[in-house]
């Protein structure tokens, strides 16, 4: 008897503090949440009534956008290849091989393309922006610049965010343009594909709406990465210490929202295709 | 005018400042004095609307300032000049450009403003080095840089917040010199946060000492330097108390 009792009391402990937990888990992702949603409402605030300094948002296109080419091509071209490889041998069993190609188009162009995009540049610059931000609050840069009327939004993170939602789409076209390419070399040269009927299956099944979805979710990843980098930096905490977690938080926060937002926005922006009747 | 009405701070658990009152009045030349992590920093920051309290208020002729928004602070911030402990010298721009920034965000082209910059960079005592980096300049000169910053839009409140730590005693006594310099010219309000005794004396008319939170002494600096308070007098002297710690 008092060992059922004990064993109780333990479960009704062990219980109580498992919900504490979960509370305080939930409740800090919440505040996390509100936090960033004002974050991102100041920015939109400054895109709309301030002008925007346009030699820093080209700078930061060139370092967003220009210096992730190499990342973005490697990456779109090996991730062509293996999903052309890895269709090929399934298509093949049907006796269908050629489908390999249109199957990696339409991946590419609305789903791999612009999630590839978004991880290879949420860990390029997402990481880039927070360590640079980062390190300016904490050397009191920030605090500098806020002495010298100037809002740190205005001035740093709608530059980030603009150069972001600009590189972001361009980039993620490259990817899909080397993955299709990619996939065609592999598919003609190591699985003798006929390269004519393989491209104009591609054109027959690939749709401007798959373009479309790749396109609007690459600027929607462009945001997630900019804001997330850019709060994460202005937000970090002191030291070292500090900026290192920043950065930390700003790539896999990054990497999660892409990939738990690629799917709602896949379901949301299919169903606007369609109710605009641009599905076909 | 400043006014600190029941200025509250906390860290957490920790309360870091507690109900502080005082007035700054205009033209006026004050000292924050006291030990490290005493608060000092975390004071001027609440003057300049770079933090807010937990409880209390921080007053500018009349205009509460805790109770704005970071944009409402926008043109308030444009009446004072900080000079932050590291310099805060922004790394991308060169020295032209970072004191630029405090006049027009950062373009030093205009004539007017290429002028402005010479002359502060002269009357800190560092003319010709416009087109440097701030990482090509010493401990000394990014602050001689950021006082430049600081000043050169005629400020009328300027803070400075510990001017020459992690200076030698040489730099520290030319930043000395160069503040009361920006003093005389500009007469503005000053205030000094500081734990080096030479700056205090020479800068402040009036020293506030901090003390476990709070205001513990706020006097004229001669009677601060004279008192018989063995705090105060321990801390304007440098005396540890090493009562009650053992070595072994």
């Amino acid at each position: 008897m008092n060992e059922s009792a004990g064993l109780l009391t333990q479960f009704v402990l062990e219980l109580g503090r498992v919900t504490l937990r979960g509370a305080e888990i939930a409740r800090s992702f919440v505040l996390r949440l509100g936090r960033m949603s004002l974050f991102a409402g100041e920015v939109l605030r400054s895109l709309f009534t301030q002008q925007p300094r346009l030699r820093e948002v080209l700078r930061q296109l060139h370092f967003i956008g220009v210096k992730s080419q190499s990342v973005v091509v490697i990456t779109g071209a090996f991730a062509g290849m293996v999903l052309c490889v890895q269709s090929f041998l399934q298509f093949e069993k049907m006796g269908v091989g050629s489908m390999a190609l249109p199957v990696v188009s339409v991946g590419m162009a609305s789903e791999l393309g612009p999630v590839l995009a978004g991880l290879m540049v949420a860990g390029r610059i997402g990481a880039a922006i927070a360590a640079e931000l980062g390190t300016m609050r904490v050397s009191e840069q920030i605090d500098a610049l806020r002495t010298m009327a100037t809002h740190p939004v205005d001035h740093l993170v709608v530059p980030r965010f603009l150069a972001a939602i600009i590189a972001m789409p361009l980039l993620t076209s490259m990817v899909v343009a080397m993955g299709i390419v990619a996939a065609y070399i592999v598919g003609t040269m190591l699985y003798n594909m006929d390269g004519a009927y393989a491209l104009k299956q591609v054109k027959d099944i690939t749709g401007p709406i798959d373009l479309w979805l790749g396109m609007v979710k690459s600027l929607f990843f462009g945001m997630i990465i900019s804001i997330i980098g850019c709060y994460r930096g202005l937000n970090c905490g002191l030291g070292a210490e500090g900026v290192g977690r920043a950065t930390n938080q700003a790539v896999v926060e990054s990497c999660i929202v892409i990939l738990i937002s690629n799917f709602f926005l896949t379901l949301v922006l299919r169903k606007t295709f369609m109710l605009m009747g641009w599905w076909i | 005018m400043i006014e600190v009405c029941g200025l509250t701070k906390r860290f957490g658990r920790q309360t870091v400042l507690e109900d502080l009152n005082f007035v700054v009045k205009p033209g006026e030349s004050i000292a924050v004095i006291g030990r490290s992590g005493a608060g000092k920093s975390v004071l001027v920051k609440h003057l300049v609307a770079l933090m807010k309290p937990d409880e209390g208020e921080v007053q500018l002729e009349g205009q509460n300032l805790v109770t704005l928004s970071e944009r409402q602070l926008l043109p308030i911030r444009s009446r004072f000049g900080m000079l932050f402990q590291g310099a805060a010298l922004f790394d991308s721009l060169t020295v032209a450009e970072n004191i630029a920034f405090a006049l027009d965000k950062g373009s030093a082209n205009s004539p007017s403003v290429s002028e402005r910059i010479s002359e502060v960079l002269e009357l800190v005592e560092l003319p010709g080095i416009q087109g440097k980096h701030p990482a090509e300049l010493s401990g000394g000169m990014q602050k001689r840089v950021g006082l430049a910053r600081a000043i050169v839009h005629r400020p009328g409140i300027i803070l400075y917040d510990e001017p020459t730590t992690g200076l030698d005693p040489m730099s520290s006594d030319v930043i000395d010199q160069l503040m009361m310099r920006v003093n005389e010219r500009l007469n503005a309000t000053t205030i000094v946060v500081t734990h080096d005794m030479r700056t205090a004396r020479r800068l402040g008319e009036r020293i506030l000492y901090l003390h476990g939170g709070r205001i513990y002494l706020d006097d004229t600096a001669g009677n601060v330097f004279k008192s018989k308070d063995p705090v105060v007098s321990r801390f304007v002297k440098g005396e540890a108390d090493l009562k009650g710690v053992e070595f072994s």
